[in-house]
């Protein structure tokens, strides 16, 4: 199975103040997949993605994404060998129009420097144009970010993690505070995107993760309760006890 | 060549400037304390001070010490209250917002400072001490006026502690500065808390620039070196730690008073000024503060 | 290619062709200040790179005008290197400060980046009065009017003519100003502003924010030390006060009341302001007094500046 690792971590550990958030995790992606994130509040799911993307540094342990150690890079240059992070809190340009926010994204992958090529402002539009219908932004293009609608810019989000074309996209929570419609739209888009890449999502919201997972970790304490399909999962008793038990 | 009267000049010298930047910098350390802004018009407070006492010198016919305890009242009531209007006209409008703080501040130090031109103008002006009686050592005499700077420094010091801590209004300071909303929810009336912060800040500076007068002139542009030696202080002191404050500023006094005495001033200004900036770059939480949360 | 922002592209045109016809209007003592408004003008551009459109308030950028102003009067007055070989020099020795000073105030942001910018300079001040032997601290030296022209691809430029000032400051502010029209419209200055508006996002998306800082600063520092040698080799003078801390916020100043991230806010407010200052300072010796309420009004009423509240109300090309 090893051709089909996308990413991989090793004795992941991450310490606040002495306080073990994320600890000793062995975790395994596999190309194309989606797989969800779930367990109690401070559970260490934030954290432990903020490890993946680079937001944070880990105390211990190796992060490796497609053969290659990534443990010490920064964040953006996780972002250019293709892991893109969606906010869980609306993160966007709320000054600039929504065609900015996404062009932004598009620039990042197709003319990354400052005094990069010329000539590639037509790819950029294209690319924006691509992102904005595939969430259904196109109508939006020049509004002001800042004006649009709460499900709006979530969705904006998740297009300016599409504009960047990334081999893995970490959705946090992107369904939090939206509307059953919203959250049905929201997951047909991420059902649409998992054609082209492999999708790691945090969420809360079981009826979106049964939807759309192929396999679920549990997460409790900053440590793997549980891994498995979804049907494991719910039939998993340690589950039930930790999380589905006494959660709902 | 004997050194000891040379150490002995430098310690003492150290202490009174030690003294009086210790009064400057627990003035801005509390403002930025309670406030979380910095006040660039800070060393103007000191300047104003000393033209309070030198206008009090003036205006009291009589023996000096006479007008000079005035002085030592009325003139930081005086400069407190126009940082309590400062801060009304000026900082609660822009929301204290920390950048647009540093810019109004240095409006304001301008308006002050050249506000002294025209009134005071250009020229230094002396203020006889108090007293002038010559403590003998074996080498020197030395003013004891300068020891009296000491001990006055040490009592406001003493004061403002026992303020903070025993008093209500101590407590309100330190409420507000460790969480602003839940004092506001409390039902203290932040804004007015700011005020008078803003202006015992003020007062402190000013109490500081009384004190030097009688050794040293007063000028309109004496506020700078007092800003930025009260900056290097409060950086090395941690940012809005009283007692770091008050350590530095011993540490900072006595090691500028000795530096002085064998290198030229200005060198002694590089090398600080060169250390703090380097100290904010590397330690922001300063040297004895702890690692901010 | 197309123009990012056509519109702004042809307003700057037009400025500099009016300012290039200016010289035939106004009297001889205008066009000195024009001249004196033109340099200095370079200098608040290359602040509002950083300032306006980065979103990072320096409040030393005197250090780097003082780096040109020294590199270039000094290595004239000692060495008596010709004066388009000691421009260069002040040129390269404010890109060289710029680019270490930035590579270690960009530690910091905000509130601590404005106090130990402001720290900098007065270092680089206060290290001007110290070897006053050299630099001729508080008084200055002048340079001597041998060593004030120059023939440079067969043209021959004398210092000492106001027409040959005048356009010679204005070629090099036309010059700026093509420059960082190109840095700050279309695609490469949308990266400056989502580093002011969102520094967290940008990294998200890929960006190395601590570079495009640091090629904002360098371009800042840069800018800011061209205007410095220009200036002292102009009016053949350098001194202490080219370092000074009232320097630093007049490059402020200018830029907030003409309008922080806009492109020719700088030029409008180095104007209004120096016609200002010099104006008060015929009445009295206290008018710093205007430049600290000027500073209270504008952060307070319009901290967009003059283009810049222009550009909110109507005209959104305009930055």
């Amino acid at each position: 199975m090893a051709e089909v690792t996308l990413l991989t971590t090793r004795g992941l550990c991450r310490d606040f103040d002495g306080l073990r958030a994320v600890d000793d995790v062995d975790f395994t992606l596999e190309t194309g997949e989606i797989h969800a994130i779930i367990g109690p509040n401070g559970a260490g799911k934030s954290t432990f993605v903020s490890l993946l993307s680079g937001r944070l540094r880990p105390t211990a342990g190796r992060v490796i994404f497609d053969g290659r150690d990534v443990t010490r890079l920064p964040a953006h240059a996780r972002v250019r060998l293709g892991i893109a992070y969606t906010f869980q809190i609306t993160n966007i340009y709320t000054s600039m129009s929504v065609a900015e926010n996404i062009a932004l994204a598009a620039q990042s992958r197709l003319s990354p420097g400052l005094f990069g090529r010329g000539g590639v402002g037509p790819r950029i539009t294209e690319a924006t144009q691509a992102a904005a219908r595939a969430v259904g932004l196109t109508e939006r293009l020049n509004a002001r970010a800042g004006d649009l609608a709460y499900g709006h810019q979530r969705l904006l989000e998740i297009a300016m993690g599409l504009a960047l074309s990334p081999r893995l996209l970490i959705l946090d929570e992107p369904t939090q505070g939206l509307s059953d419609a919203e959250i049905a739209g929201v997951t047909e888009v991420v059902r649409q995107l998992a054609s082209r890449a492999t999708i790691l999502l945090i969420e809360h919201n079981m009826d979106v993760v049964m939807a759309l997972a192929r396999r679920i970790t549990v997460l409790d304490r900053g440590a793997i309760l549980a891994q498995g399909t979804p049907e494991e999962i719910v039939a998993d008793p340690a589950v039930q006890a930790a999380y589905l038990g006494d959660g709902a | 060549m004997d050194l000891a009267p040379y150490l002995l000049l430098a310690l003492l010298e150290g202490m009174v400037q030690a003294s009086v930047l210790m009064l400057t910098a627990l003035g801005l350390s509390l403002v930025f304390g309670v406030m979380r802004v910095v006040n660039v018009a800070h060393g103007q407070f000191f300047m104003l001070g000393a033209v309070g006492a030198w206008l009090c010198a003036q205006a009291i016919p009589g023996p000096p010490a006479i007008g000079f305890a005035v002085a030592l009242i009325a003139a930081p009531l005086a400069v407190g209250a126009i940082a309590w209007a400062a801060d009304r006209a000026i900082l609660r409008r822009i929301g204290y917002d920390p950048e647009g703080t540093i810019v109004s501040t240095i409006g304001l130090l301008y308006i002050l400072q050249q506000s002294a031109l025209i009134g005071f103008g250009p020229d230094a002006r002396a203020v006889d001490p108090p007293f002038s009686h010559t403590l003998r050592t074996p080498w020197f005499g030395y003013s004891s006026y300068k020891l009296f700077i000491v001990a006055v420094a040490i009592a406001l010091v003493a004061a403002l502690w026992l303020i903070l801590r025993r008093t209500r209004l101590g407590l309100i300071m330190r409420a507000t500065q460790f969480d602003r909303e839940t004092a506001q929810n409390f039902g203290i009336r932040v804004d007015r808390v700011y005020s008078a912060v803003f202006a015992v800040g003020a007062m402190l500076a000013a109490a500081g620039g009384v004190l030097v007068v009688p050794n040293q002139q007063a000028h309109y542009l004496m506020g700078t070196d007092p800003l930025l030696l009260s900056f290097v202080v409060v950086i090395v002191g941690g940012l809005g730690s009283l007692p770091g404050t008050i350590a530095a500023a011993v540490l900072i006094g006595l090691s500028d008073g000795l530096l002085s005495v064998f290198f030229s001033p200005t060198l002694a200004a590089i090398a600080s000024t060169l250390l703090v900036a380097l100290v904010l770059i590397f330690r922001p939480q300063g040297l004895f503060g702890r690692a901010a949360a | 290619m197309r123009s990012a922002n056509p519109r702004l592209l042809l307003l700057c045109a037009a400025v500099v062709a009016a300012l290039f016809a200016l010289q035939f209007v106004l009297s001889e003592y205008l066009v000195l200040t024009a001249t004196r408004i033109l340099i200095l003008a370079i200098f608040a551009m290359g602040y509002n790179m950083l300032m306006g459109y980065t979103g990072m308030l320096s409040l030393g950028h005197a250090m780097f005008f003082a780096a040109g102003v020294y590199a270039a009067g000094l290595s004239s007055y000692y060495w008596g290197l010709s004066l388009p070989l000691a421009f260069v020099l002040g040129v390269g020795a404010s890109f060289a400060v710029s680019l270490v000073t930035g590579l270690l105030v960009l530690r910091t942001q905000a509130v601590a980046f404005m106090i130990v910018t402001l720290m900098f300079a007065q270092v680089t001040y206060l290290t001007t009065l110290q070897f006053s032997d050299i630099t001729g601290g508080d008084q200055g030296l002048t340079l001597p009017t041998g060593a004030r022209g120059f023939t440079l691809m067969g043209i021959a430029v004398d210092l000492t003519r106001d027409s040959h000032r005048y356009n010679l400051a204005l070629a090099l502010f036309t010059a700026t100003l093509a420059g960082l029209f190109a840095l700050t419209q279309g695609r490469r200055g949308r990266l400056f502003a989502a580093v002011r508006e969102n520094a967290g996002r940008t990294e998200m998306l890929g960006f190395n924010t601590f570079r495009i800082r640091l090629v904002a600063f360098v371009v800042s520092g840069t800018l800011s030390g061209m205007s410095g040698a220009l200036y002292a080799l102009m009016f053949g003078y350098i001194g202490s006060a080219f370092a000074g801390f009232e320097l630093s916020i007049e490059a402020l100043l200018f830029t907030l009341v003409g309008g922080p991230g806009t492109l020719l806010g700088p030029l409008l407010g180095t104007g209004v302001m120096t016609l200002l200052i010099d104006r008060l300072s015929g009445v009295t010796s206290a008018y710093l007094i205007v430049v600290g309420a000027l500073l209270i009004a504008v952060n307070q009423w319009a901290p967009a500046g003059l283009l810049g509240t222009l550009r909110d109300r109507r005209l959104p090309w305009l930055k």
